[in-house]
C-alpha cells in the first residue's frame, strides 16, 4: 500500500528531526509547522477533496484556544476537560453555522465563511471580560493527571503524535467509500447525488471535522505558548491556512504538511522579509496558482513519475 | 402492475410550462421511451421524476410509494438510478473509481468507522473493486478500467455512466439520450446493451432522439410536445399515430421507422 508507505516516511522523519536541532528555537518553529499542519490536513479534506473553500478556520482555531484558555484560567477547569469542551463546542457551532453556509458554492461560501471568520474574531477582540480584549490574555500550561507538560521537547512528541493519529485518520478517510463520495461531490454534486451520496450531509461532516481539528490545534497552540491575542486567530491567520493548503497541494494529505511546513519555516529564514510577511503569502499564492496550480507535492509527484517511465 | 406512475406532473418556469399535466405508467420489466421535438420537455420532465427538480403540481410514484418532491439522494436509496444528456462524469477520478461511487448506498460510510478503518473495510472495498470490474464487462469497458475518464472516448464515457447508475442496482434506470453523440453502430450496441440490462430486471425509462434505436428497444412510448403528452402507445401504435407524424413532420408524409427525428 503506497499510502502506508507515506505514512512511515512521514513517521520516520517526526521521530528522527530531533537530531539535527541544535537549539529549542528549533523545536518551536516545527512545533509551530505541525500545528498548522493539523489544522491544514483538516482544511483539505473540506477544500481540497470536497471541494468547499474556508476563509474562516482561523475563528475556530482560535475558538479552540481561547476555550481553553478561558475555561482553565478563569474557572479553573483541567486542560484536557476544556480542550474537549472547546472541540466540541467548536463541532455544534460549525454544524449549526455550516448548514444553511454550505449550500452556497463558490464566490458566495467563501465571503460567508469569511464573514463567519471574521466575526468570531471581532467577538474574541471586543469581550475582553472574558477575552483579555486585544491584549490577549495568558493560558496554564498543560497538565494530565497531575503531571504538567511545558517545555518544547515534549510538545514537539505530543504535536508529532497528534500531526500522525490525524493523517492516519485522514488517510483512511479518503482511502474509504465515504472518501470517494467526498472526491465525487468536488467533481459533480448533481451526479454524486443521483448515485446516492446525501451531499449536504457529507459536506456538512467534513466541515465539522475540518474545525473540530482546527480547534484542538487552536487548543495546544494556546497551552503551548501561554499566551493567546486575537491577532492570532483573524482574518489573516485563516488566509495563512488556505495558503498553505493550496500551496502545498489540493486534495493531498502530505501536500497539506509540507505547505504547512514550507509556510511556517521559510518566514523564520527570511526574518528581514518580516515586514513583508503578508504580501509573500500574497505572491505565493498568486505564483501556486499560476505555475502549478496543482500545488508542490502533486506536481513534484507528478515529475517523479515522468521522469521514472 | 405498475413501477413508475407519473401523475399529471407539471412544472412552471416563470411564465413557460415545461411540463404540463404529463401523465404515464411504466410497468415493470420494460422499456419504457419518451420521445418528441426538441423543447418539447423531456429532459424536464427526466428532473422531475429523479428530483433535480421540483414540481409545481402532480405526483411521482414508484413501486406505490408517494415520493413526488424527494431529493435524487432519497429516490436512489429506495431504486432509481438515471444518466445524464450531457455527461456528468467524475473527471477526477479513474473509470473504475466512478463505477464504485455508483455502489455508494451498498458501501460502510459512516464518519468514525470510516476514519478507524473498521468492519473489514479493506476487504469490502476489493470486493467492490472486483463488482465495478464486472459491471465494466457487462458493459463492454473491460479495457478502459484503469484509464483516467478524461482520456476516454465519447462513447465509452456513456457507457461508464451506465455502468455508475447499475453499480447502485437500481429497480428503475433512466437514460436520457443515451445515443446522443454515437454513430450507428455504438447505438445499435447500446440498443442491446439496453436490452440486457432490462434482461435482468431492471426497468428502463428512455428519453432519444434516435428513432430507430427507440422503435427497436421499447415496449411502450410517450410522446411529448411542448410539455403535454400527445400520444401513448406501442411503437406500432406510436408509428401509426397522425398527431405525432405532425409533430415531428409538420406534414402527412409517413413517419417510418428509420432515421433521426432531428439533430
Amino acid at each position: 500500500m503506497r499510502t502506508r508507505r507515506d505514512f512511515w516516511i512521514l513517521a520516520a522523519v517526526v521521530t528522527a528531526l530531533p537530531l539535527f536541532f541544535p537549539n529549542r528555537y528549533f523545536y518551536d518553529v516545527a512545533i509551530l509547522a505541525g500545528i498548522n499542519a493539523i489544522v491544514c490536513v483538516g482544511l483539505n479534506l473540506l477544500i481540497g477533496y470536497a471541494g468547499q473553500i474556508s476563509l474562516g478556520h482561523a475563528g475556530f482555531f482560535g475558538l479552540g484556544a481561547y476555550v481553553s484558555a478561558i475555561l482553565t484560567s478563569r474557572y479553573g477547569w483541567p486542560p484536557a476537560a476544556a480542550m474537549a469542551a472547546g472541540a466540541v463546542g467548536v463541532g455544534v457551532l460549525a454544524s449549526v453555522v455550516g448548514r444553511p453556509i454550505l449550500r452556497l458554492k463558490g464566490h458566495y461560501l467563501a465571503m460567508a465563511t469569511l464573514g463567519m471568520g471574521i466575526i468570531i474574531s471581532i467577538v474574541i477582540a471586543t469581550e475582553d471580560r472574558l477575552t483579555g480584549g486585544p491584549d490577549g490574555m495568558s493560558v496554564v500550561p498543560f497538565a494530565l493527571s497531575g503531571i504538567t507538560l511545558s517545555g518544547e521537547r515534549i510538545w514537539y512528541w505530543i504535536i508529532g503524535a497528534v500531526l500522525l493519529a490525524v493523517v492516519a485518520l485522514a488517510q483512511n478517510l479518503i482511502a474509504s467509500p465515504l472518501g470517494r463520495a467526498l472526491r465525487a461531490i468536488h467533481d459533480s454534486e448533481v451526479a454524486a447525488e443521483t448515485v446516492g451520496i446525501r451531499v449536504e450531509r457529507v459536506k456538512l461532516m467534513v466541515f465539522v471535522l475540518s474545525a473540530v481539528l482546527a480547534a484542538v490545534a487552536g487548543s495546544m497552540a494556546a497551552h503551548y505558548s501561554g499566551f493567546v491575542t486575537p491577532a492570532k486567530v483573524g482574518f489573516f491567520r485563516s488566509i495563512e491556512f488556505v495558503t498553505m493548503v493550496v500551496f502545498g497541494g489540493m486534495a493531498s494529505i502530505f501536500g497539506a504538511v509540507a505547505g504547512a511546513v514550507a509556510l511556517t519555516v521559510l518566514p523564520q529564514f527570511l526574518t528581514l522579509l518580516k515586514d513583508y510577511e503578508l504580501l509573500m503569502f500574497g505572491a505565493l499564492l498568486m505564483g501556486t496558482m499560476i505555475f502549478m496550480p496543482r500545488g508542490l507535492v502533486p506536481s513534484l509527484a507528478a515529475m517523479l513519475r515522468r521522469w521514472r517511465s | 402492475m405498475t413501477l413508475l406512475a407519473v401523475r399529471e406532473l407539471t412544472r412552471n418556469f416563470g411564465g413557460l410550462i415545461a411540463v404540463d399535466t404529463v401523465t404515464f405508467d411504466v410497468a415493470p420489466g420494460t422499456v419504457h421511451a419518451v420521445i418528441g421535438p426538441n423543447g418539447a420537455g423531456k429532459t424536464t420532465l427526466f428532473n422531475l421524476i429523479t428530483g433535480i427538480y421540483r414540481p409545481t403540481r402532480g405526483q411521482v410514484h414508484l413501486g406505490g410509494e408517494d415520493l413526488t418532491g424527494f431529493s435524487p439522494s432519497a429516490l436512489a436509496q429506495r431504486g432509481l438510478s438515471r444518466t445524464f444528456q450531457n455527461l456528468q462524469l467524475f473527471f477526477n477520478m479513474s473509470a473504475i473509481e466512478n463505477v464504485m461511487v455508483g455502489a455508494h448506498l451498498h458501501c460502510e460510510t459512516r464518519l468514525i468507522p470510516s476514519l478507524l478503518r473498521l468492519g473489514g473495510m479493506g476487504e469490502s472495498e476489493r470486493v467492490r473493486a472486483n463488482d465495478a470490474r464486472r459491471l465494466m464487462a457487462d458493459v463492454g469497458l473491460e479495457s478502459y478500467v484503469g484509464a483516467e475518464v478524461s482520456a476516454m472516448p465519447y462513447g465509452a464515457l456513456k457507457r461508464l455512466e451506465i455502468a455508475r447508475a447499475l453499480a447502485s442496482r437500481p429497480r428503475i434506470l433512466l437514460l436520457d439520450e443515451p445515443a446522443a453523440g454515437l454513430n450507428p453502430a455504438e447505438s445499435r450496441e447500446i440498443g442491446q446493451l439496453i436490452r440486457r440490462i432490462v434482461g435482468e430486471g431492471v426497468t428502463v425509462v428512455l428519453v432519444e432522439h434516435n428513432m430507430r434505436l427507440v422503435m427497436e428497444v421499447s415496449d411502450r412510448v410517450s410522446v411529448l410536445d411542448r410539455g403535454r403528452l400527445l400520444a401513448e402507445g406501442t411503437t406500432a401504435e406510436i408509428r401509426a399515430n397522425s398527431d405525432v407524424i405532425r409533430a415531428y413532420l409538420g406534414t402527412r408524409s409517413a413517419a417510418g421507422g428509420g432515421g433521426t427525428a432531428d439533430a
